[in-house]
């Protein structure tokens, strides 16, 4: 909680130097861009941001954090969410938010710390009349403007592991590979379990029930061994391996509410892994992590093998060494 | 008529009136150019590779309905994936009614083609080539699609798939005809689906070269309604060479035919040489499972009349020799566990294992002369195969 704390201290300062800077400037979202039918070329157009190299949102572009993050080869990600003027989110349950038409979900990747921080590129996610839209925009090297690159892009990267890599943003079709729920696109991130109390009181004014439950990464250490792996797969795996979505005809399903242990892999055997699952037999050996395919194929690096498929390029050894402690404490 | 009607339906709604046609040529970009025209397409367009090789760094993906993506000949437009970075397969469809013909795959690093959830669907003469031959470390599938109604497989050639080369999933209405698949674990492979016509292809030098199955715990269940006829499957011998764990590195090398756990599964017609395990393999799932909705039998499966040319003269089988002394040098062409029901056309020799129960291992197997009845009624054929408005797109 403690960490909470510092990040909502944090939080405040920014959004109140924001206030003050946007009062200054008094830049406006722009609807229009959000709703219109046009793929707007640059991400200057939307609006979002005062300074936007320096990421500090507009007023009504409200920055948010998730308990349990994704995994996107240690990139900070900033993340903000704007609705149109006269409506608003509400929260009904612990899964996603209900989001007005004009929302924009807006999340930007960027490496290096201080002056060093390098933005590489900003995603939007917009609510029009007909559905969500992802689109990518890949920041330039003087970090001036960020372009509309609807095909994806590679950028040489240093990871804060010190791992350079060929890092890659996501065409538009890969965004709904991750994205895509029953043939629509929608937000993964914004669920009421994986958002503060605060936050959302804040917000919405609402905090529905089993809203926060999944633990904050950085404290997974005070919380349970389930938990914190649980979270880690639903956060970084289940909008693929989930009935509905791309990985549905595996059978693994590894949403946070599906307690079937056969379903999210206990002793299943694998569908159309092929070599990915390295000449073991079940997705999840209780007792045994290093029988298990699951961790077998967070530990790879090659494409074929490792998982996720798409938004890493490295191994996340905080998310396997969750994986690895639950499977080796799970009763056999 | 009503057919008729329906089909007309199905064209207004998919051919819009403006459809244009972009036409990508290889070189620099040559990644980003084809993404780019992949997702800025409208439906009906049609997307044409140029002839030559293009160098591909990452998976491409498509994802608008009614697309044609067209390339100068399985030969003339290469796209090579040996240099590829990122995502599990070569290419990724998954929108409704996409025709792909006339290009070429090499060394996707996952699967070749995966069309996932694209209903009537049409590959023709595409061909996926993993260009070291049969390597574990090859993807799993050359043509992959899934989840889908309505699939045309036609004229396409696959080589090296360290699974299938040719795998059909969770579908319904499909047909495999006129492929060429050689030098993959299991040359081509029914999973899961219904209504399946595999016809007038080539298994040649794969582990196994065509297997009919259903698997436990997978969301879409119930496979059956097979016809498996017309088939060139000669030389099925290579070594398996899948990565341990897949289902499919369990095939013994020298399997022609293989149908498990299936219903209503007609093998007519085939010519079957140098499968020296078994030309025909009818069995039970083997291993431990929990799923009520799966039985792992094979039941009502037909061998009709097929020319065998010769049985299983070098079985890859626990036993083997003994096997051999037993049936005289050779084990008759169709193998049988014993299990479910099968019937045979006059004149069939095989064998069964005389298993009692499925799923026991071979403990309790009593090998002899097979003894089956002649099918009784015609095979009932309706509904199989892919929709006939496919053809129309070749």
């Amino acid at each position: 909680m403690k960490h909470l704390g510092v990040f909502f201290c944090a939080l405040l300062a920014f959004a109140s130097a924001a206030a003050v800077e946007a009062r200054r400037m008094a830049p406006e979202v722009s609807d229009a861009a959000i709703q219109g039918k046009a793929l707007p070329r640059t991400l200057e157009e939307f609006g979002f941001f005062v300074h936007a190299d320096a990421q500090i949102p507009t007023l009504g572009v409200i920055p948010y954090r998730l308990n349990t993050p994704l995994y996107s080869d240690g990139a900070e990600k900033l993340r903000f969410v704007y609705v149109p003027q006269g409506t608003k989110m509400q929260a009904d349950g612990e899964g996603l938010i209900d989001f007005p038409v004009g929302t924009a979900l807006i999340k930007t990747f960027a490496f290096g710390d201080g002056d060093e921080r390098r933005l590489i590129e900003t995603r939007v996610l917009l609510l029009r009349a007909d559905g969500w839209l992802a689109l990518p925009y890949v920041w330039n090297e003087e970090q001036t403007e960020a372009r509309l690159a609807i095909a994806g892009a590679r950028v040489p990267v240093t990871t804060p592991e010190g791992e350079k890599i060929s890092y890659r943003v996501p065409n538009k079709n890969q965004c709904k590979e991750c994205h895509g729920l029953d043939d629509a696109v929608v937000p993964i991130g914004p669920k009421a379990r994986n958002l503060s109390r605060e936050w959302l009181k804040a917000n919405i004014g609402a905090v529905p029930q089993d809203a926060d439950t999944l633990p904050v990464w950085e404290d997974r250490s005070q919380a349970g061994t389930n938990a914190v792996a649980r979270a880690f797969l639903d956060v970084n795996c289940a909008h693929c391996h989930r009935p509905g979505a791309a990985a549905s005809n595996s059978g693994l399903d590894l949403r946070w509410e599906q307690n079937d242990p056969h379903a999210i892999g206990i002793m299943k055997r694998p569908v159309a892994a092929g070599r990915g699952a390295g000449g073991l037999l079940f997705d999840v050996v209780p007792g045994k992590p290093q029988e298990s395919i699951l961790l077998h194929r967070m530990l790879s690096n090659e494409p074929g093998v490792a998982m996720p498929e798409l938004g890493k390029a490295t191994i996340d050894r905080e998310g396997a060494d969750a994986v690895r402690r639950w499977i080796e404490e799970m009763p056999q | 008529m009503i057919r008729t009607a329906f089909a007309a339906t199905l064209l207004a709604s998919t051919t819009p009136l403006l459809a244009e046609t972009h036409t990508i040529s290889p070189g620099e970009g040559a990644q980003e150019r084809l993404q780019e025209a992949l997702i800025l397409a409208q439906p009906g367009d049609e997307i044409v590779f140029e002839a030559g090789r293009y160098a591909m760094s990452d998976g491409l993906s498509l994802d608008v309905d009614g697309v044609t993506l067209r390339g100068a000949g399985m030969d003339g437009t290469v796209l090579d994936f040996t240099g590829q970075q990122g995502a599990g397969e070569g290419l990724l469809v998954t929108s409704d009614n996409v025709t792909m013909r006339d290009f070429a795959l090499e060394n996707p690093k996952g699967d070749g083609v995966k069309s996932k959830g694209a209903d009537n669907i049409v590959y023709h003469r595409i061909r996926v080539t993993w260009t070291r031959g049969p390597h574990a470390e090859n993807g799993a599938y050359g043509i992959y699609p899934v989840e889908s109604t309505g699939v045309l497989v036609d004229g396409v050639k696959v080589t090296g798939a360290s699974d299938a080369g040719i795998y059909v999933g969770q579908s319904n209405r499909i047909t495999v005809r006129n492929s060429i698949a050689e030098a993959n674990v299991a040359g081509i492979e029914i999973e899961n689906s219904r209504n399946a016509l595999v016809e007038h292809n080539i298994a040649t030098r794969n582990t196994g070269g065509i297997l009919v199955f259903d698997l436990p715990n997978l969301p879409v269940m119930g496979g059956g309604n097979v016809i498996v006829a017309n088939n060139l499957v000669v030389a099925n011998d290579t070594p398996n060479f899948a990565p341990p764990g897949n289902i499919v590195a369990g095939v013994r090398r020298g399997t022609g035919i293989m149908v498990m756990a299936n219903e209503n599964v007609l093998i007519e017609d085939n010519i079957l040489s140098g499968n020296p395990t078994a030309p025909v393999m009818v069995i039970a799932y083997t291993q431990p499972y929990d799923d009520d909705r799966y039985n792992p039998l094979p039941r009502e499966v037909v061998v009709g009349p097929n020319q065998f040319d010769g049985g299983g003269y070098d079985p890859q089988l626990d036993g083997a020799e003994m096997l051999l002394a037993a049936f005289g040098g050779e084990l008759p062409p169709v193998l049988w566990d014993g299990l479910g029901s099968l019937s045979a056309a006059e004149g069939t020799m095989g064998w069964s294992l005389n298993l009692p129960e499925a799923g026991k291992g071979l403990g309790g197997a009593q090998p002899g002369l097979m003894t089956v009845e002649a099918p009784a009624d015609d095979f009932d054929r309706s509904g199989i195969g892919a929709p006939a408005e496919l053809d129309a797109r070749l």
